[in-house]
């Protein structure tokens, strides 16, 4: 199932040449799951840099998802995964997006060193300096009939070195999105990255695409979805951990994409996804977490609250689209109407006064039409975008509980068999006595790795969780400024607007004699 | 709930110094309105010079309709009846509110009370203007100024013991209206020698119905806009509540509170324009659906005595060809000659200034509504400055 080109090396090594703090992992053999995470700049010391992790990547491939979590789609290429699970963003020279990259050695990889935290490093990379621009243009039909699919334009601009060139496009349709997407869910989800979510399918939708309606509905249809790929694309490679990801890198560089077949909807693959969905579902209802540490209690309250004011909003805005294009068209008829009666009015400059009335509404009703759009496009579309985030936060949060699950699960292991060797020293065989205590004993060290291992998996995703969820607030209210103060703009524009064409009826009123 | 005396005519009128009316007061009781009706007068007829009665509705149209049974004035336009008030639209929404108080914050519940009684108020205002609009067009009319009943109606100070029709009353009107409706098809097929009431009848035909159609599509307009208002509202005190809840960083309590003053001044926006709209544009429309509906039974009033006339004049014909009962058939002739003529000069009249006061009604209402329009929208654009400004300056 190697349906992404990674194993090309020469973009493997291309990014790993530029990710020189992976060699620094302490414990290569236990702690392949834990890499990405355990970058805490504690970890980090002014060691050789050199590309070695392609061996260190190479160790334990297997264990790595030995005991996956239900999470991880079967269908994905766990051992490719492994590889490129490396994003060590902590100590890599490429954090600060805009500069150019640097070479790691000599003094500016000292300098690198000298702030080497990753809450440093990520405020350098949360500044507006941010430097790339994506968008999704030019969908066009590729084929016909049901096997038919929407091809999108993917055009990235940008001046950070990770990439091969300064601008670049390539062509996408949606199920490599969601590919995509589900790719990136399953490295980084489990670990504590808040990764967003792809836009929704839409079997309604994309039948009437495939059969060839060229009607509004459809063309409406298409410019959704165009937009919340763009959105959906932005919101990924703003994410400082994201951007730099082999998959992400390959979408937007790479000319030719193997399919995803895995996303289909009514796959195999899809199918099982439901079903590990659901378990899911179950197995959370059963975790009860001591939470010892009160701020995870209250921000899965608050992402609660904000959830449903989220959603009761997203219900508000969606019936304001719905009265002003009702409105729209309320008042296109009666320019018609005024115009009728404009006509069958006796007075001339009456007559005429009536007509210029209608032509005026039926400006106005343009404008109610653009209004409705910006009410959709910038507001339910964000609102429905975080109310989908929101899942995945909160998905965040539930994988902390399992972790947590999973190191009391050791924990409790390590337990029975520590009674279990007390209790051997009662046994009567002395000659199997040996054999069994060895046995334990070789037990009971592995239950000690992985319980150490269980704790500090868990004390990881506690603290990446607490880096994502202050990044996603920022976020958040930087999202929602920006299209409030889009927004406002274009309702300044639609009242200078209604300045100018009420300005000119006025005369035309007066002129009634 | 009371207002204040409202002044917003629908109609441009020419006050007679002899005879002032208007409504001075007014008061909402759970299902009736009683208005107070206060009148200037120099003439004769009155005991005083100035005086005040307190008036129903149905008091009105006993008025009106006593007025249109009146043979005498069958050559005027009769003002049309100002219509019932009908606040049960307004109660039910009230209603409505109260019983959804426990499923939406206090904010909201405050805010939509607001809002519901603004429009109970608006409505309110509507019906005691339409009611004095009648009054004043009655009192402006040389001929109807005069009317007894009318005096009666100023200046009694008991209750007029007009009661509403009862049913089997209802049901007499019913058919009576059915048996005039038909009778006008018939009639209106007559054509006219006169060309000026030829062209009138043309006109008003066609005339009313455009106003039929434009008022209702403005009615089904501002609704959308009232609809459009209200969701915006409820955005606004999402975002309060948001606001209010997102406490835990300062600055974004701020930016929430900001966006929430934004979305109260978006929807003041929309509910003013719809205001402005209704009462400049429907309110007008819907008059003159009723005036041009009162011109046309002027029309079919004279159409009705042209036709009795013609019947007449066969009838004399008859009688004299006969040499029977030809003094009862002149006399009758005379009086319907009489009457059509008495209508037919009455009604050119009445026609002509029937335009006269649309051309200027429309003017004003269309110069008023152009220049609302603008004031609000200057407005809106500052405010909308002004939150833009906060905004952007606050990084």
């Amino acid at each position: 199932m190697a349906d992404t080109a990674r194993d090309a090396p020469p973009e493997q090594t291309d990014f790993h040449e530029l990710e020189d703090g992976e060699e620094l992992f302490p414990e290569p053999a236990t702690t392949q799951e834990s890499q990405p995470a355990s970058l805490a700049a504690e970890d980090i010391s002014t060691n050789s840099n050199g590309p070695k992790q392609d061996s260190l990547f190479d160790d334990d491939p297997e264990d790595l998802f030995a005991e996956a979590t239900e999470e991880v789609s079967l269908d994905s290429p766990e051992r490719d995964v492994l590889l490129s699970d490396g994003p060590s963003p902590a100590i890599t020279p490429i954090t600060p997006p805009t500069s150019v990259i640097t070479p790691r050695i000599g003094h500016t990889h000292d300098d690198m060193f000298t702030h080497s935290s990753f809450d440093e490093i990520e405020e350098e990379e949360g500044g507006d300096s941010f430097d790339i621009h994506i968008s999704v243009s030019d969908p066009e039909k590729v084929g016909d009939g049901m096997n038919a699919y929407m091809a999108y334009k993917v055009t990235t601009k940008t001046s950070i070195s990770l990439f091969k060139r300064n601008e670049f496009a390539v062509k996408r349709r949606f199920s490599d999105f969601l590919g995509l997407h589900s790719k990136l869910a399953s490295k980084y989800l489990h670990i504590g990255y808040i990764v967003p979510p792809a836009p929704e399918k839409s079997i309604v939708g994309m039948t009437k695409v495939k059969v060839g309606k060229e009607d509004q509905s459809s063309n409406e249809f298409v410019e959704k979805r165009r937009s919340a790929l763009e959105r959906y694309l932005m919101r990924t490679v703003k994410h400082p951990i994201l951007l730099k990801d082999p998959d992400v890198l390959q979408f937007l560089e790479s000319s030719e994409l193997p399919r995803a077949v895995s996303t289909q909807a009514l796959s195999s693959a899809g199918l099982l996804r439901m079903v590990n969905k659901a378990a899911d579902a179950v197995n959370k209802m059963t975790i009860k977490m001591n939470e010892s540490d009160a701020w995870f209690e209250e921000k899965q309250q608050h992402f609660e609250n904000l959830d449903v004011q989220l959603r009761k909003l997203h219900t508000s805005v969606e019936s304001l689209v719905c009265h002003r294009k009702e409105l729209s068209v309320n008042t296109a008829q009666f320019a018609k109407s005024a115009a009728m009666l404009g006509n069958s009015e006796d007075h001339t400059a009456l007559s005429r006064a009536l007509s210029q009335l209608a032509e005026v509404e039926e400006k106005i009703d343009q404008l109610h039409q653009d209004q409705a759009n910006a009410d959709f496009y910038l507001f339910s579309e964000l609102l429905g975008d975080y109310v989908r985030l929101l899942t995945a936060v909160k998905g965040v949060f539930d994988h902390r509980m399992k972790t947590w699950q999973k190191w009391q699960d050791s924990q409790m292991l390590l337990q029975k068999k520590r009674e279990a060797e007390a209790k051997l020293q009662f046994t009567n065989k002395p000659d199997k006595l040996q054999q069994a205590k060895d046995e334990i004993k070789e037990e009971i060290e592995e239950l000690e790795g992985k319980v150490q291992q269980g704790e500090r998996d868990f004390e990881q995703i506690s603290k990446t969780i607490r880096k994502e969820v202050s990044r996603f607030e920022k976020e958040r209210v930087k999202d929602f400024k920006t299209i409030i103060i889009k927004y406002l703009e274009s309702l300044v524009q639609t009242q200078q607007q209604l300045i100018k064409y009420w300005e000119a009826f006025l005369p035309e009123a007066k002129a009634i004699s | 709930l009371s207002a204040p005396a409202p002044r917003a005519v629908n109609v441009d009128l020419q006050t007679d110094a002899m005879l002032q009316v208007d409504i001075s007061d007014a008061l909402s009781e759970r299902d009736k309105v009683k208005f107070t009706v206060h009148t200037k007068s120099t003439l004769p007829n009155f005991k005083q010079n100035e005086f005040s009665v307190v008036r129903q509705h149905e008091e009105f149209i006993w008025l009106h309709d006593s007025f249109v049974e009146n043979e005498e004035y069958a050559g005027y336009i009769i003002p049309p009846a100002p219509p019932r008030p009908d606040f049960d639209a307004s109660r039910e929404k009230l209603q409505k509110l109260g019983e959804g108080e426990g499923s939406m914050t206090k904010e909201e519940f405050t805010k939509m009370k607001q809002e519901l009684e603004a429009e109970y108020l608006a409505i309110f205002k509507k019906t005691v203007a339409m009611h004095e609009v009648f009054l004043c067009r009655v009192a402006a009319h040389p001929v109807l100024r005069k009317d007894l009943n009318f005096h009666v109606f100023l200046e009694y100070n008991q209750d007029l013991s007009v009661r509403g029709k009862n049913k089997k009353e209802k049901l007499e009107d019913f058919f009576k209206n059915v048996v005039k409706s038909a009778d006008g098809v018939l009639v209106a097929g007559v054509k006219d020698v006169d060309d000026f009431f030829e062209h009138e009848k043309t006109f008003l035909l066609e005339y009313h119905n455009r106003v039929k159609d434009a008022s209702a599509k403005s009615d089904r307009m501002i609704r959308s806009h009232k609809n459009a208002a209200d969701d915006i509202n409820r955005i606004a005190s999402s975002l309060y509540t948001l606001g209010t809840q997102d406490s835990t960083d300062l600055c974004k309590y701020e930016q929430m509170l900001s966006l929430n003053l934004t979305w109260s001044c978006l929807h003041k926006i929309e509910a003013r324009i719809a205001a402005d709209e209704d009462l400049k544009l429907a309110d007008l429309l819907k008059y003159y659906l009723r005036e041009s509906q009162a011109a046309k039974d002027l029309l079919y009033r004279r159409s009705r005595a042209l036709v009795d006339y013609e019947n007449a004049n066969k009838a004399l014909d008859k009688a004299r060809a006969k040499n029977r009962d030809v003094l009862q058939a002149e006399t009758s002739q005379q009086l319907c000659c009489h009457k059509f003529e008495k209508i037919s000069e009455s009604a050119k009249q009445e026609l002509i200034d029937f335009k006269t006061r649309r051309v200027a009604a429309f003017r004003k209402n269309l110069v008023e509504l152009a220049e609302l329009e603008l004031k609000h929208a200057k407005g809106n654009l500052q405010l909308l400055q002004g939150c833009l400004g906060i905004l952007k300056g606050n990084t």
